[in-house]
């Protein structure tokens, strides 16, 4: 899932001039969620929509949609249990659990 | 022929009165002597309301280099000026600029690098940071410090890497001069405007300037960095011969002076140059072949066309005005001796290359002291052993 | 001031697939200066993690303008990038109105970068420097700096046999910027985005040089548990170890906290002072302690002294 897209490289004649990038924001076609150990896992029916966890997220992975909580980037959320943490609403509206256990119910 | 007007200047005040031609957005500069001048008169036309510029009085060298750096590449025409420990301390962001490619403009003041401490005049700043990346014009004089400022604007913005444009310390820099100003609006239109490819205050296309590149990229910038400066070769004759058509002054890669049926010929930059030709219409009327060769660039070095033009030389004498501390040469004969060495297999020329090191801090070169050079070029022609590195001018 | 609800439906101006640690609290610092800054924004940005992380060719986190230089110099890299807009708002070429952001980290802030920051405040510029401050040089492997504080383990201030971690106070650098009478200079914190973007908004709406160093708890240089970054930056305040204050044309605010905690409650969370909870170390806590409260005390006489109501009246004998 988070697997880097193989590119070939350009050549040094390909390149823009000087050390320069082109476009806002291409870091993210680069994928980081392949550096989890945990995942958090959206507990839809209990959460208030506060957006905490959005404002707190280092990776901007808390996807939201009209100013709601709809879901969790995975493929660039490295795991830090911030939005777990902050969330203010009691018995959390977010459960982490282990990559790994994920991914095996994942595969089932 | 282009309107000009003849006025007396010393070089610093060429230089303050092209970069006020020139206009620049924005000019970041911190006083040292022996440039002070050229920032501190150009701050008074900012003062009068002359030009357009955003003055930045920085509070140190290397944020002059680096608000130069913030402003080329957020898309401004931008200037500075330095001598000796300045640009010892931007050293670490010449390298920045160049790297990223911005055409920043600088006048460089040459004086000597301490320790000892010494305000006058050597070559031993540019060239510490020869290998930076930027593009060195030296200057033998008033006219030509003005001169090539305006070209250099030119050449910056076409080649896309930062020019340092140099004059002597005090020799030049202090030494009132005859000088042919061009007419404002000549100046205005030889320049023209700068219209930048990518800069950071278009927000319709966003860049990241300084990026971190690892073992992927870095190579491949630095090579881009390589082929600039091989190509900016062409563009230096392009706009001298501009320059040359539009108001009479021709300029190339390096001057030849005397050079038809020459036997023997000093490389010599800046102003000490000009002192070579006065020693050299002495000898001629001796009967004595004597040529000079001049480095107008010495980044990009101009190897081929240097070791064409002493192909016929019985014996070649290289004047560094700083050294090395390789415990070979100063860096202009290491240059030079290269440039002949990949041209001697087609010419056929394994020939004497003297390097004489002089003038270090400011030290007088004298007209007799070429003379002497030439002297000791005559035997060595004529096939008498020579030193080979000569520290000219030094007590023993 | 915008609410959450209305900020997560702008266009993110920060991104995710950089490269920091799990759990950073630098780029959470990143995000919310930029949620409150707007898109019409162009950051500098001094060598160090933020920059590092951000910007690895030819991946860019960043969705306004952005530059690097080098390590020492954003806030003159801002200087120049402000200057040519002057200039060209002078020369009728220009019009957008634009935010100027400088970030460093306390590396390139507090020490080799505090010269051209310095520089950069003295001379007027309308620029905002935010440092992100975690209070080591975490990009090279949590070196000492002088933001450190006394006491802490650093790779060149480590504990030793002798030795109890770095041995001097912190500088005050907050205080260096009031010094040099900017319109703002303010302290915030990672934990409080309301307290942090509020900042950022009146900062920015202000004319001339601006300065907020931003408190930056680091998983890895503090070592601890990655979900705690903003938990320690908010005991942060509730411990005074790091007061939320704003200074504005010389008039000091200080937020003060419910109820002010006993600091080993912020130092047991953190690896980085470990030693310290050892009883033969309990002097050394004593002292941080001490010091603590004395900074808390020193600001709060600050704010009293600077407070409206205590204006000198204006003395009928000098004229």
């Amino acid at each position: 899932m988070a697997t880097q897209k193989k590119v070939k490289k350009p050549g040094w004649k390909e390149l823009p001039e000087g050390d320069l990038i082109i476009g806002g924001g291409t870091a993210f076609e680069f994928k980081t969620g392949d550096w989890r150990s945990r995942r958090p896992v959206f507990l839809k029916d209990k959460c208030i929509h506060c957006l905490t966890c959005w404002a707190y997220c280092p990776d901007s992975a808390i996807i939201t949609a009209d100013g709601k909580v709809v879901g969790y980037d995975y493929e660039h959320c490295k795991g830090c249990g911030i939005c777990y943490h902050e969330c203010p609403v009691k018995g959390k509206a977010i459960m982490m659990v282990s990559e790994k256990e994920a991914k095996a119910k994942e595969k089932k | 022929m282009a309107n000009s007007n003849i006025v007396a200047r010393t070089g610093n005040e060429a230089m303050a009165e092209a970069m006020r031609q020139i206009n620049p957005d924005v000019v970041a500069a911190y006083p040292i002597t022996p440039a002070t001048e050229v920032v501190q008169i150009f701050a008074g036309y900012v003062a009068d309301g002359l030009v357009d510029t955003e003055f930045v009085p920085v509070e140190s060298e290397h944020s002059a280099m680096s608000a130069c750096i913030g402003s080329s590449s957020a898309g401004g025409r931008t200037m500075t000026g330095t001598s000796s420990q300045g640009l010892a301390l931007m050293a670490e962001m010449l390298y920045i600029a160049a790297g990223l490619r911005l055409p920043i403009i600088m006048a460089d003041v040459n004086r000597a690098l301490s320790s000892p401490i010494n305000i006058h005049c050597d070559h031993s700043d540019t060239m510490m940071v020869r290998d930076s990346g930027w593009i060195q014009i030296f200057s033998e004089n008033c006219q030509e410090a003005y001169d090539n400022m305006l070209q250099a604007v030119r050449i910056a913005e076409k080649a896309r890497l930062p020019v340092m444009v140099t004059t002597d310390g005090f020799i030049i820099s202090h030494g009132m001069e005859r000088l042919e100003i061009l007419s404002d609006a000549d100046a205005k239109s030889f320049v023209g405007a700068y219209k930048p490819e990518n800069y950071l205050l278009n927000f319709e296309k966003l860049i990241t300037v300084g990026a971190l590149d690892l073992q992927d990229y870095y190579f491949e910038h630095r090579r881009q960095l390589a082929e600039a400066m091989k190509t900016s070769k062409q563009v230096i004759l392009d706009v001298a011969k501009e320059f040359g058509t539009k108001f009479g002054r021709t300029y190339g890669l390096f001057e030849q002076y005397k050079m038809d049926g020459a036997e023997i010929a000093i490389v010599a930059m800046g102003s000490t140059a000009g002192t070579a030709k006065v020693v050299i219409d002495g000898l001629r009327s001796k009967g004595l072949k004597a040529g000079l060769i001049k480095p107008r660039v010495f980044r990009p070095f101009p190897k081929e066309e240097l070791a064409d033009s002493l192909k016929g030389l019985k014996a070649v004498a290289v004047m560094d005005r700083s050294d090395a501390m390789n415990a070979q040469e100063g860096p202009l004969a290491v240059e030079v001796k290269a440039a002949l060495f990949d041209a001697s297999a087609s010419s056929g020329a394994n020939k004497t290359v003297l390097d004489y090191i002089y003038g270090l801090g400011g030290r007088e070169i004298k007209p007799e002291d070429i003379e002497h050079v030439y002297n000791d070029l005559s035997e060595a022609a004529k096939g008498k052993a020579k030193q080979k590195v000569t520290y000219l001018g030094v007590r023993e | 001031m915008a609410n959450l609800k209305d900020l997560s439906k702008q266009k993110a101006l920060f991104t995710g697939g950089h490269r920091a640690c799990a759990g950073c609290g630098a780029v959470i610092i990143a995000r919310q200066v930029l949620m409150a800054a707007g898109p019409n924004t162009v950051v500098a940005n001094a060598t160090g993690c933020l920059e590092v992380v951000s910007t690895i060719f030819p991946y860019t986190a960043w969705n306004v303008p952005f530059v690097h230089s080098a390590f020492e110099c954003a806030a003159a890299s801002i200087s120049g990038v402000e200057a040519l807009y002057k200039s060209w708002v002078r020369q009728g070429k220009y019009n957008k109105k634009v935010n100027f952001i400088a970030f460093g980290g306390d590396g390139g802030t507090y020490d080799i970068g505090l010269q051209s920051l310095s520089g950069a405040m003295e001379r007027g510029h309308n620029i905002l420097y935010v440092c992100y401050n975690n209070e080591a040089y975490m990009n090279t492997g949590v070196q000492r700096s002088g933001a450190t504080p006394k006491g802490a383990d650093t790779t060149t201030a480590p504990v030793g046999k002798v030795k109890k971690g770095k041995e001097q106070f912190r500088k005050d650098l907050t205080e260096i910027m009031v010094a040099h009478k900017i319109p703002y200079a303010a302290q915030s914190v990672v934990g409080n985005w309301r307290d942090l973007t509020s900042k950022v908004e009146k900062a920015l709406a202000m004319d001339g040089p601006k300065f907020i160093n931003v408190f930056q708890p680091c998983r890895l240089g503090w070592s601890y548990d990655p979900e705690m970054t903003c938990e320690i930056g908010r005991l942060s305040v509730e411990t005074c170890v790091w007061p939320l204050y704003e200074v504005v044309n010389g008039q000091y605010k200080v937020t003060k906290p419910k109820e002010k905690k006993p600091l080993v409650e912020w130092i047991k969370l953190q690896g980085r002072f470990r030693h310290l909870l050892k009883p033969e170390n309990k002097q050394l806590l004593d002292e941080l302690q001490t010091a603590t409260d004395k900074n808390w005390e020193d600001l709060l006489r600050k704010e009293s002294l600077t407070s409206p109501a205590a204006e000198p009246k204006p003395s009928q004998t000098l004229r």
